[in-house]
C-alpha cells in the first residue's frame, strides 16, 4: 500500500464528506446551468460603447432567447469559436474573418455596420501628427521621435490594424522602450494612454464614449485605411455539437433587421451629438470602402 | 481632485437613492460568496479536523499543501476552474460556463484551503488530553467531533470570516469563469473594474464603498458573535 492510498484510508470519513459535498455542488449548479442560452463573443468596443446593452435586451425580448454577452478581442473571439465556446461573433477584423471562414469554423457572415479608427494622442502632439497626410506616416512620425505609443497588444481587431499598419511600414516595434503594450480592452487602453499622455489608436465609438474622463484629442483620421468594418457571423454548428444553430441563426437575422440597424444609426446622437456607427446590412465591403 | 469628489458625491447619491442594480450586484456578491463560504467550511472543516486529529505518513506534506492553499493566486483557480467548465472542456456538457454557480465552485476552491488551515490551527490549538477523554467518556466519532468544534468554535470563527474575505474579494477567477454578465453574474468586484475600464468612476467608487462596508458588516457581526462568547 503507497503512502499516499494509505493517507487516503486515514482520511476516508472526511473525504467521503467533502466528496459528497462537491458532487452535490456540481448537481445542484448543473440543475440551475442553462446550457440553451446563446453565447456572443465581442470585441470590447461594441460593449464599452454600450451598443450591445440597446440592442441585446430587445433581441431576449423578441426571441425570447438568453444571451451570454463575453467582451474580449476579436482575437479571442475567433479562438472561442475555433474551440465551440461561442455561438455567435461580432468581431472586425475583416482578414482573420475570411480566414475564419474558409477553415470552415464560421458561416453566414453578414456586414452589420461600420465605423472609423483614429489615432488620439495628448494635445501639445510632439510628433505633430495633425500635420501628416496618412496613418502609415503618423506611426513612422511616433517612431522616428519615439514618441509613448500604447498599443493593446492582445491580438484584438484594433491591434491587428495597427499591426498591419506596422508590418505595410516594414517595422516591428515590439520591445522599444515607448513602445507599450496594455494587453487590455480599448476603455483601459484610452486610460493608460491618456494618463501617460501618449498615442495610441482606438475606434471612434470608444473614443467618444471616454471623452469625459480624456484628455486625449484626436489628431490623425479619415484615412480610408482606417475604416472598421463589423460582421456578425456564427460559429458553424457542424464543426461541434456543443454549438447553438438556431438561436445564432435568429441573432444574425436580428442584427440586420430595420429595427436593429436603426437602431444603431441613432445610437450616440442623443448622447454625444453624433451617431458611433453606420448601419450597413446588406451592402457589401467593396461597396463601404468605395464610399 | 475634482474627478475624486465628483465620484464621491455621485457614491453617495446612488447609495442614498438605492440604485436597483447596484443594490441586486450587492445581493448576488453576498449570496454567491455566501454559498462558496459555507461549502469552503463543510469541505474544510471535514480536512481540516483529519489533519488536526489523525497521525499518518504524508501529513506533514498535506499540511503544506493545504498552507500553500491557502496563498492560491485567484487566477491560478479561474483559469483551471475555466478550462474545466468550457464547453470544450471535460465538465462542459454540465453548461455552467458564465452561471453563478461556476463562480460558486471557483471561489469554494480558493476560499477552502483558508478554512481548513485556520481549522488545523483552531484544533491543534485544544488541549491535547480532550479527545481521550471525550471518548473515555463514551463519546461516539461524530459527538467527539461535534464537541470539539463546539469548543473552538471562537478561532473557527476567524475561519468563517477569512473564506468569506477571500471569496467576496476576488475579482480574477469571477471574471473568467463568470463572464461578468449583467444580470446574471456581475458581482461586486468584476462590476468595480469594468466600470473603471468605461471611465465611470462614480458608480466604481459607490461599489467600493459598498464592497467595503459588507465585509465590515458581516466581520463586525462575526467580532460581535465571538466576543460575546469570550466573555461568558
Amino acid at each position: 500500500m503507497s503512502a499516499f492510498s494509505f493517507a487516503c484510508d486515514m482520511l476516508r470519513p472526511a473525504y467521503r464528506l467533502g466528496f459528497v459535498t462537491l458532487a452535490g455542488l456540481l448537481l445542484l449548479a448543473s440543475a440551475c446551468g442553462s446550457s440553451d442560452s446563446l453565447i456572443l463573443a465581442t470585441t470590447t468596443s461594441t460593449f464599452d460603447s454600450g451598443l450591445l446593452d440597446e440592442l441585446v435586451p430587445l433581441f431576449e425580448e423578441q426571441t425570447g432567447f438568453n444571451v451570454k454577452v463575453i467582451a474580449v478581442g476579436t482575437g479571442q473571439a475567433l479562438e472561442m469559436g475555433r474551440r465551440g465556446d461561442a455561438d455567435v461573433l461580432l468581431v472586425h477584423a475583416p482578414a482573420a474573418e475570411e480566414q475564419f471562414v474558409e477553415e470552415g469554423y464560421g458561416v453566414n457572415r453578414q456586414l452589420v455596420m461600420h465605423n472609423d479608427f483614429i489615432i488620439v494622442g495628448p494635445a501639445s502632439d510632439p510628433a505633430e501628427l495633425r500635420s501628416v497626410p496618412d496613418a502609415m506616416s503618423a506611426l513612422r512620425a511616433i517612431q522616428t521621435l519615439e514618441q509613448t505609443f500604447v498599443s493593446r497588444g492582445d491580438d484584438s481587431g484594433t491591434n491587428k490594424l495597427e499591426l498591419s499598419i506596422w508590418a505595410e511600414l516594414g517595422y516591428d516595434p515590439t520591445g522599444e522602450g515607448w513602445y507599450l503594450e496594455s494587453g487590455q480592452g480599448m476603455g483601459a487602453t484610452l486610460q493608460i494612454a491618456n494618463q501617460r499622455e501618449a498615442y495610441t489608436i482606438t475606434d471612434r465609438a470608444t473614443y467618444l464614449a471616454l471623452l469625459d474622463v480624456l484628455d486625449l484629442e484626436i489628431l490623425h483620421e479619415g484615412d480610408p485605411s482606417l475604416l472598421n468594418i463589423y460582421h456578425v457571423m456564427q460559429v458553424n454548428p457542424e464543426r461541434s455539437s456543443n454549438v447553438q444553430g438556431e438561436s445564432a441563426v435568429a441573432f444574425v437575422d436580428f442584427m440586420l433587421s430595420d429595427e436593429a440597424q436603426a437602431i444603431i444609426a441613432e445610437f450616440g446622437v442623443e448622447k454625444f451629438g453624433q451617431p458611433l456607427f453606420v448601419p450597413d446590412a446588406g451592402l457589401t465591403e467593396a461597396d463601404v470602402r468605395e464610399r | 481632485m475634482d474627478l475624486v469628489w465628483d465620484g464621491v458625491r455621485e457614491a453617495f447619491r446612488i447609495l442614498g437613492t438605492g440604485d436597483r442594480d447596484v443594490w441586486e450586484i450587492t445581493l448576488r456578491s453576498l449570496l454567491v460568496s455566501g454559498s462558496a463560504t459555507i461549502f469552503s467550511l463543510i469541505i474544510g472543516i471535514s480536512i481540516g479536523a483529519s489533519l488536526a486529529f489523525r497521525r499518518f505518513p504524508g501529513r506533514n506534506l498535506a499540511v503544506t499543501l493545504v498552507n500553500t492553499g491557502m496563498g492560491l493566486p485567484p487566477v491560478v483557480v479561474g483559469l483551471v476552474v475555466a478550462l474545466l467548465l468550457w464547453r470544450s472542456g471535460p465538465l462542459g456538457p454540465l453548461g455552467l460556463i458564465y452561471t453563478p454557480a461556476a463562480m460558486v465552485i471557483a471561489q469554494t476552491l480558493i476560499a477552502a484551503p483558508l478554512v481548513t488551515g485556520f481549522t488545523v490551527a483552531a484544533l491543534g490549538s485544544l488541549p491535547a488530553g480532550l479527545r481521550p477523554q471525550l471518548y473515555a467518556l463514551g463519546a461516539s466519532r461524530l459527538q467527539m467531533l461535534w464537541l470539539v468544534l463546539q469548543e473552538a468554535r471562537l478561532p473557527l470563527l476567524a475561519a468563517v470570516m477569512a473564506g468569506f474575505g477571500a471569496a467576496v474579494s476576488e475579482v480574477g477567477a469571477s471574471l473568467m469563469v463568470g463572464g461578468n454578465l449583467a444580470g446574471e453574474t456581475r458581482v461586486l468586484t468584476t462590476a468595480v473594474v469594468l466600470s473603471a475600464q468605461k471611465g465611470e468612476f462614480a458608480p466604481a467608487i459607490a461599489l467600493s464603498i459598498i464592497l467595503l462596508l459588507l465585509i465590515f458588516l458581516v466581520n463586525l457581526v462575526l467580532t460581535t458573535v465571538q466576543q460575546r462568547e469570550r466573555q461568558s
